[in-house]
């Protein structure tokens, strides 16, 4: 087992690089902050789960992808979907539960699924994804076809048993597939330090022989390079990897959660110190590869995106009451 | 242009709130994610960040007032060197508010009103003229599945002691050897990871058979079953689902206590998105299996380990299958319908022969499917007989039996000379002594002695 490598961000990126993690966290961002304000109008009902805070986490990863790999997640998924390049559209219109939805307003905003871009859910059952994900790998391992799967699971899922029934059979049987422990410090309103003791979460993976290590999740350039790194160690046939990516949540684990397990001044210095989006906005303008106009007009491009679809998930009809009659049962070829 | 800020919903039944602090004042600049307020709901005080940018140009709702409506105007942001308009808005000018739903369909096609009564599906399973071979269940499940994994390279077979022990109940004798350890897997004991790997192989395009030693551990899997594998087609809008068979022994065996006993056909039976199977004969095993593999949805395959060395003539065919939701009539009467399925059918067939003894002719149905369940066939037998005897081996609180009987009701009561009487396992954990474990399972005598309540004998 490779020792613990210290993830360690590299100055040397390209200003295209730079502005597109900053464009894809940024579409991120608004579009929750758009959709926890739908919410607020009571345009989304039931659970909205927001990433605000851990955007640097998908785009780092999704940054490490190639076309064909897969993803799977769990109910806080609105990032990953937009990362794998899901169209916003169709995911707001989803969460107020319209016709235009990508699940016909059938899901909602924790089961959402794309096969075009190989995005498998949307998983409403805490750490249910994980033996999922490691299924999409174990086709992929049969197939032959060297693709890999990204699977995400939060500090919380860490503690279902599910999780290390699948970690032994993943690398029983080499299963292609990166293991991706969004550690955020929060299990709803369990600190991370009061459902373990375990030092750490990825460690865990040594009792299987998984390889893994820790990532600085609000840094998106981090999270690349640890990715490339496990997807290397997946294609190479070795079986999975573990990432445990330290990533933090600035709002409640829904929206009715008024979050009193942890102070404001906590929440207030992440967001002033280690903001993922901002880290990548001084990138750009101390290294000289944006003006604050370029920025301004990013900004500008993405609120754009994020109306067109929040007036598409308004305008979009409710579906016809037989759509709840369709889609129990597929088929059956004659 | 002035941006109206709404009490907002904080809640999934959140209608109005108490605004219990401001934590800006008017004159203060505001940007996305700053903390503008705290509001009491029914549950917490939550804050309530700024979405837009601006300038707080009017605060319209002071703190401490109790029941504000959701979607008020509480606020109003400026830009720069903007005046604050007159008019406060009702709050819904410039938002949708939520469409108010619909009235749902008045009632599920299921009960809607009695339709005139369809013709069942009679044709024999196979021709007269068919060549047929004595074959016990278990060679039968072993050739269904064997046949299937040469027709499509996508089929594979997992689950515990299923390749090199050659199955723990060998049925899957000899298939390591013919497909090799790529598509026989034994798996770690470990059900509730491997349903799921297996249901998560079905959404990446494979077809799995997952089989549980008994259904009894499938319990520990249940939540993949369900939640993952029937669901997911309903929750996609169609996108994707999971084409797979859930395989292995249900039911009692014998002597094997509570906790290996426990018969789940009317628990899979519920759920929509599944669909489910129990085999009586070879011929049910072979045909419905073969099907079940072809599926595109996930099947529940519940076998029985008494009748896995049972034999019975299986039809000498190139491709023998079985269509699901076609029940078949094992022995046709007047007197009285009794359906049955799986291992009852043992209960419900001896039971006929001891009736004819006194004259009374029963109509034995095999339901073989009980999602989709063929009603018609049922239907069509009680508009003959006018009475109806169910048998299982499972419980009688929420049993297969209750079901038909509430088909039976809706869409055959005027036919009815008797109650429909359900026999059923007795409701009890099974015991572990040979006398009380005979005696917790439905009885012969038993389904005798209800065909003659009902015919008033």
């Amino acid at each position: 087992m490779p020792p613990k490598k210290k993830a360690a961000a590299k100055p040397n990126v390209s200003a295209e690089e730079l502005l597109g993690h900053y464009r894809e966290m940024l579409l991120i961002r608004r579009f929750e902050e758009k959709a926890g304000q739908l919410y607020g109008m009571g345009l989304i009902g039931g659970f909205c789960h927001l990433y605000i805070g851990q955007e640097a986490v998908v785009v780092g990863l999704e940054a490490a992808a190639e076309e064909g790999d897969k993803r799977v997640t769990s109910y806080r998924d609105h990032g990953h979907m937009l990362a794998c390049g899901m169209d916003p559209k169709g995911i707001m219109a989803e969460l107020t539960g319209r016709e235009g939805g990508f699940s016909k307003g059938k899901g909602g905003s924790m089961h959402m699924f794309s096969k075009e871009k190989h995005f498998y859910g949307g998983h409403g059952i805490v750490a249910a994804q994980v033996p999922l994900g490691a299924g999409l790998a174990f086709a992929d391992k049969y197939k032959g076809n060297g693709r890999v799967t990204f699977t995400y699971f939060g500090d919380g899922a860490a503690n279902q048993g599910q999780v290390y029934e699948t970690y032994n059979m993943a690398e029983l049987w080499d299963l292609p597939v990166v293991f991706v422990i969004e550690n955020n410090q929060y299990a709803m309103g369990t600190s991370v330090k009061r459902s373990t003791k375990s030092p750490s979460l990825w460690e865990r993976g040594a009792a299987y022989g998984i390889p893994g290590e820790e990532v600085d999740g609000m840094n998106v350039l981090a999270v690349k390079e640890a990715g490339e790194r496990a997807v290397a160690h997946c294609r190479a046939g070795k079986g999975p990897y573990i990432l445990e990516v330290k990533t933090y949540r600035y709002r409640g684990h829904s929206m009715s959660d008024p979050a009193k397990y942890r102070t404001r001044e906590e929440v207030q210095k992440m967001r002033d110190e280690r903001d993922p989006i901002e880290q990548v906005r001084e990138m750009l303008l101390t290294g000289k590869h944006a003006s604050e106009d370029d920025l301004k007009a990013i900004d500008k491009e993405i609120k754009g995106i994020v109306n067109e679809a929040a007036e598409f998930s308004k305008e979009s009809p409710e579906p016809a009451l037989e759509e709840l009659w369709t889609d129990i049962y597929a088929e059956v070829e004659a | 242009m002035a941006t109206e800020i709404l009490m907002p919903a904080l809640s999934p039944t959140m209608e109005e709130g108490t605004l219990a602090k401001w934590l800006v004042k008017e004159g203060d600049t505001v940007s996305s994610g700053d903390i503008m307020a705290e509001i009491e709901t029914d549950k917490a005080t939550m804050e309530f960040e700024a979405v837009d940018e601006g300038i707080v140009g009017k605060i319209v709702v002071q703190e401490g007032t109790e029941g504000v409506k959701v979607n008020d105007v509480i606020a109003i942001l400026v830009e720069e060197g903007e005046e604050v308009p007159d008019q406060v808005g009702d709050g819904g000018s410039t938002t949708t508010p939520a469409p108010a739903p619909e009235p749902g369909p008045q009632a599920a096609p299921a009960s809607a009103a009695a339709p005139a009564a369809p013709a069942p599906d009679a044709t024999p399973d196979w021709d007269a003229d068919v060549e047929l071979k004595s074959t016990t269940v278990r060679e039968a499940l072993r050739d269904a599945m064997a046949e299937e994994m040469r027709r499509d390279e996508d089929v594979f077979l997992m689950g515990e002691e299923v390749a090199e022990y050659q199955g723990a109940y060998k049925i899957s004798q000899g298939l390591l050897d013919e497909f090799g350890a790529k598509r026989v897997i034994d798996t770690p004991i470990t059900e509730h990871g491997f349903a799921g790997i297996g249901t998560g192989a079905a959404f990446g395009g494979l077809k799995p058979i997952v089989e549980f030693m008994t259904f009894n551990f499938a319990m520990q899997a249940i939540d993949h079953i369900i939640n993952s594998a029937a669901k997911t087609l309903y929750m996609s809008g169609g996108q994707m689902g999971a084409p797979m068979v859930f395989r292995g022994p249900n039911g009692a065996a014998a002597r094997v206590g509570a906790q290996h006993s426990q018969d789940y056909a009317a628990w899979y039976m519920q759920i929509p998105g599944l669909k489910v199977v129990m085999p009586y004969s070879a011929a049910d095993a072979k045909g419905l299996m073969k099907t079940a593999i072809r599926d595109p949805n996930p099947v529940i395959f519940l076998e029985n380990e008494i009748l896995y060395g049972k034999s019975f003539d299986v039809p000498v065919m190139d491709d023998f299958t079985i269509p699901f939701g076609k029940a078949k009539i094992e022995r046709p009467g007047d007197d009285v319908t009794i359906v049955s399925f799986g291992i009852g059918m043992t209960y419900a067939l001896a039971a006929a022969e001891k009736l004819a003894e006194d004259g009374i002719n029963a109509e034995v149905i095999n339901l073989r499917t009980l999602r989709p369940m063929d009603t018609d066939t049922i239907l069509a037998s009680v508009r003959k007989t006018n009475r109806c005897v169910t048998v299982e081996e499972g419980w009688p609180q929420g049993s297969v039996g209750n079901y038909i009987s509430s088909v039976i009701m809706q869409q055959a009561f005027d036919y009815l000379d008797a109650p429909v009487i359900n026999c059923t396992g007795k409701d009890v954990p099974m015991p572990y002594a040979a006398n009380l474990e005979k005696h917790a399972l439905v009885t012969t005598d038993e389904v005798v002695d209800a065909c003659k309540q009902v015919t008033y004998r």
